[in-house]
């Protein structure tokens, strides 16, 4: 009977929820999330409803993220192609048949929800590519550099096409840091580089008139201080009013006489920076170079080719998603729809992440399993 | 397992761990990068996007002043203030101007004349905060549009005090208006430093006491600091000084006084100027025809304006003070004082009037065919004889009349407390010499002195003039500067500043003359060409008629009053002080166009004495309406 109860203990629980779940990426995604919540508390002070979703939306996030940890790679591998083909075939239906908002053919309808295929391709991609290369990895050539480009392009170019500029970046981005660490040789790189900003000319052509606005008005936010650079000179003010220490919490004026737009998703950082200051600023970024550097570290000591690159990938697009946002906010980088990772409302950006932390932490428990 | 796989593996595991190195320094760069910035914005750029913020964050919302009431001799309002609401809109906060006004004129009437008066507002002052698009709103339109305030930012009702002048053109030009600072009234402000006690006000004095009081009246602007936020909304008030209002100011003026002189006039153009003789101070002052300066309180629509500008009757000219006209026979008085004084004549010279006076092989006509006869110099004043002043003036010669003439203020700006007084003419060989340029022009000739002396020629004065200079012969050579304004009241400190008279001149008058020169006016309204305007006053006065000519005459010709266009035909004028001994009010009436001077203008002299010492008032048929033309009875009495 002792004996009995004893493996119903707590503790075994414990081990069994445990399992696969690695302690230091778990602390420091937590970390992050806390800050974003006393964050996100702050700037829907108006509607603190808010919180109690973002809650909500964490715990499915941490549900995903637990379940995820506990497929072993080899699994995952099974889902690259069908979830590729599945994203891309979601991207052609969303062309055909979305719903416009602001311009944009980017939405989905399923039932009574609305769903951004894009979002999807953020992880199908990686996946896809890291299952290619995994799989031609005895005979990689120059061919299948081209044929892994190729499926980059294509989900990038529907992307780019709706227009979504920011999530077509980003994608491309996570698929070309797969061939990067597939691989692929420093002189190719280079050629591509060359490639890359010589098409950004007819890529030009290509955007639209607010698209364009945004990036000439990074030259020049004050051209147009009510239009395209507003969101711009609202969040420097807010960032460079913060000062060393920040105005404290719940303290921001820029926050709470609504000078910030949009200031729970995409310029949460302008809240953020401006109640918390440059002290502020310095732990966020330390959080981020140590979650980085976590995933870093467990690439680094993946077993198989196809989790060594999906696990640098994910965490480099965890750096992606925080560099080009803080960039955006502090005005060094064009306004680009893209929420800081862990912080900003919003349940689907913050289901992915924490998928993507599942995935590390599946990479990092089977480390030794595969090998022998 | 083959040994060269694993080195394969091994040696490809060392180069993606290579490459893993390398993204690390890649991030580490691009967090340094950021960092960089952040230090940027929050450390070195610190203060000046915390200025930022604040600014952002606090608006100084000035409190503007009510401005200060005008107040007639007896207390009654001239000037008010009342309380509207008004839907303003801040064009610098408003994307789309067009499409916002057409959408507020979903919630609120806004009328074509609202719209076109918008647009005026906004091109002329650009630099303003806030712009009215619609004035005086119902409650219910307020209701409605506080139900709307969402989809309209930049759009603010706002509680405004509005100018109101209760007695409409009842001494309009006395009062005159205030209406918006426009570019010019900016530009005098910044001149003065006065920008800060104006941040708040929208509307200045531009005519009349509103403008040569606008200091007295407008008062000191209060602040309030504010904290607002992104859409202009005040959130709470964090400090706040209090507004001043402006002074009142109280007028030596008697608006029923007006209201008896202005109604004497009817339809007919002219001025009147009644000046109490002891201290200057202006008892009625009309300017016919007025205007309403309510209309331009709010902005005049363009359609009033033309209306205004355009008419041949000139309502907005101030004619009082600014119109010129030849004094005709009321010059006389000054003419026989000035050969007293001199020692040209004596009381008992005389002439023998033949009707005409020959000079240079021109002959001056009397207006009075075949003359007076025996004309003495009191005569030459009662029956107004032509002939004896062209002699006398001849006699005299320029340069003496033009000394002489000058001490009581013709020609000269009296100085009186309103803005845009004309200077007139006091016609001198050395004002000839300035005024032309050909050397032919430039020359003063003798021939033109002899209608000097009637009033005629290059004389030209204002009424005012003519008023201050009756005032000063009827104070005995006393001059003050008329002025209107009596005493000036601070509503919060209760103070009283009494406004001094200002005696500008001391003209030394022997007494006898002055003396005699009375006599002879008051001879004028007994038995003279003021004598039937005059009949059965109940008290003593002393006036001169006049008859100004408006086109000259060729020899030979015979002015026929009714063959002249009627604004061709010449200007009526009655100067009067009264009572004879001791001078009360002195005054001076023109009525353009108006023929004889004891016709049109001696009358309503004779109303408004009747009103101001009896308090008798008229009765409005006979005041208001022209007599019929004298019948050829009376043509002697009317001749001067």
């Amino acid at each position: 009977m002792a004996l009995e109860i004893a493996a119903f203990s707590p503790r075994r629980l414990a081990a069994f929820l445990l399992a696969g779940i690695d302690g230091t990426l778990l602390a420091l995604s937590l970390g992050l999330v806390a800050l974003g919540l006393a964050t996100l508390f702050s700037a829907s002070y108006e509607q603190p409803a808010r919180v109690t979703a973002q809650i909500a939306n964490l715990s499915v996030a941490l549900v995903a993220m637990w379940l995820v940890a506990r497929i072993p790679p080899q699994t995952l591998m099974r889902f690259a192609a069908p979830a590729y083909i599945a994203g891309v075939a979601l991207l052609v239906a969303v062309a055909l048949v979305g719903d416009v908002a602001n311009g944009a053919r980017r939405w989905l309808h399923i039932g009574v929800t609305r769903f951004q295929p894009s979002e999807m391709m953020k992880l199908a991609l990686p996946l896809m590519l890291a299952w290619y290369f995994h799989k031609n990895e005895a005979t990689l050539r120059l061919r299948d550099f081209a044929i892994a480009a190729l499926l980059l392009a294509i989900p990038v170019l529907l992307i780019a096409r709706q227009p979504d500029l920011g999530t077509a970046v980003l994608v491309a981005a996570a698929g070309f840091y797969v061939i990067f660490f597939a691989g692929v040789g420093w002189k190719l790189l280079a050629v591509l580089g060359v490639l890359g900003l010589a098409s950004l000319f007819p890529l030009w052509g290509m955007l639209h008139d607010y698209q364009r606005r945004r990036i000439l008005m990074l030259l020049d936010p004050t051209q147009d201080p009510l239009g395209a650079g507003y969101h711009t000179i609202q969040s420097t003010i807010a960032v460079g009013s913060g000062g060393i220490t920040g105005k404290g919490w719940l303290q921001g004026t820029q926050t709470h006489l609504e000078f910030i737009p949009e200031r729970h998703t995409d310029f949460i950082f302008a809240v953020f920076s401006e109640e918390f200051g440059l002290l502020g600023n310095l732990v966020l970024l330390t959080l981020y170079a140590l979650l980085i550097a976590r995933g870093l570290m467990i690439a680094a000591n993946a077993p198989t080719f196809f989790a060594r690159l999906l696990a640098a990938t994910i965490t480099l697009m965890f750096f992606t998603y925080a560099f080009v946002n803080m960039g955006m906010v502090s005005g060094i980088l064009p306004v680009v729809g893209v929420p800081l990772p862990f912080i900003s409302y919003g349940g689907s950006a913050l289901l992915t992440l924490f998928i993507g932390i599942g995935i590390l932490m599946s990479i990092h428990s089977h480390r030794r399993l595969v090998q022998t | 397992m083959k040994l060269g796989e694993i080195k394969n593996h091994e040696h490809e595991l060392y180069f993606f761990q290579l490459r893993i190195g390398f993204a690390g320094c890649v991030v580490l760069a691009a967090f340094a990068l950021l960092f960089l910035r952040f230090f940027q914005l929050q450390v070195v750029q610190y203060d000046s996007y915390a200025t930022k913020a604040e600014d952002n964050r606090i608006s100084i919302v000035p409190i503007a002043p009510n401005r200060g009431l005008i107040l007639d001799r007896n207390g009654v309002v001239l000037a008010r203030n009342y309380s509207a609401y008004t839907l303003e809109i801040f064009p610098a906060k408003v994307r789309d101007l067009e499409r916002s006004i057409q959408e507020l004129g979903e919630v609120v009437e806004i009328q074509a004349k609202d719209r076109s008066r918008f647009r005026k507002l906004y091109t002329e002052t650009r630099n303003a905060e806030s712009l009215p698009i619609r004035t005086r709103l119902t409650d219910e339109e307020v209701a409605r549009f506080a139900a709307n305030r969402y989809r309209f930012p930049g759009v603010e009702i706002k509680a405004r005090l509005f100018r109101q002048y209760p007695h409409g053109d009842l001494a309009a030009h006395v009062v005159g208006y205030i209406g918006r600072i426009n570019q010019k009234d900016q530009e005098k402000i910044a001149e003065q430093e006065l920008e800060a006690n104006y941040r708040g006000t929208d509307y200045i004095g531009k005519a009349g006491l509103e403008a040569s009081y606008q200091q007295e009246l407008h008062g000191a602007t209060g602040f309030e600091q504010v904290e607002i936020d992104a859409a202009g909304r005040g959130i709470r008030t964090l400090a706040r000084t209090p507004a001043q209002a402006g002074n009142n100011v109280t007028l030596t003026l008697d608006i029923k006084l007006q209201e008896v002189a202005e109604t004497a006039f009817g339809e007919r153009r002219g001025a009147l100027v009644a000046i109490e003789p002891s201290s200057g101070g202006v008892l009625a002052f009309v300017s016919k025809p007025g205007f309403d300066p309510n209309l331009f309180v709010e902005g005049i629509d363009p359609a009033s304006w033309a209306e205004l500008n355009n008419s041949a009757d000139r309502p907005l000219n101030n004619r009082a003070i600014a119109g010129i006209y030849p004094p005709g026979s009321t010059f006389k008085p000054y003419m026989a004082m000035a050969a007293l004084e001199l020692g040209k004549r004596t009381p008992k010279s005389a002439i023998n009037d033949p009707g005409y006076f020959e000079f240079g092989g021109r002959r001056f006509r009397d207006s009075k065919a075949g003359g007076h006869g025996y004309v003495d110099l009191y005569k030459s004043i009662v029956k107004s004889s032509d002939t004896y002043y062209y002699i006398l003036a001849n006699d005299m010669g320029i340069d003496a009349i033009a000394s002489f003439m000058g001490k009581f203020g013709f020609g000269s700006k009296s100085g009186i407390d309103l803005e845009g007084e004309a200077a007139g003419v006091l016609p001198s060989p050395e004002w000839k010499q300035k005024r032309f340029r050909r050397p032919e022009q430039q020359k003063w000739y003798a021939g033109e002195t002899v209608s000097i002396g009637i009033g005629q020629g290059y004389n030209a004065y204002t009424p005012i003039q003519l008023a201050v200079a009756l005032a000063t012969l009827a104070a005995n050579g006393d001059m003050y500067r008329p002025r209107l304004v009596s005493t000036i009241d601070n509503v919060r400190t209760g103070e009283r500043r009494h406004l001094q008279p200002v005696l500008v001149n001391r003209i030394p008058l022997k007494p006898e003359n002055l003396e005699f020169v009375k006599r002879a006016m008051a001879g004028v309204n007994q038995e003279g060409t003021g004598a039937r305007a005059f009949s059965s006053a109940q008290y003593t006065s002393g006036g001169k008629t006049g008859t100004a000519q408006v086109i000259g005459m060729k020899q030979g010709e015979k002015y026929d009053e009714k063959k002249v266009a009627e604004r061709h035909r010449d200007h009526s004028l009655f100067i009067v002080f009264a009572p004879l001994e001791s001078p009360q009010v002195a005054l001076a009436v023109i009525v353009e166009n108006g023929g004889f001077g004891a016709r049109a203008a001696a009358p309503i002299a004779r109303t408004v004495l009747d009103y101001y010492l009896l308090g008798k008032r008229p009765e409005l048929s006979s005041a208001s309406s022209r007599k019929p033309a004298a019948t050829a009875h009376h043509e002697e009495e009317e001749t001067d």
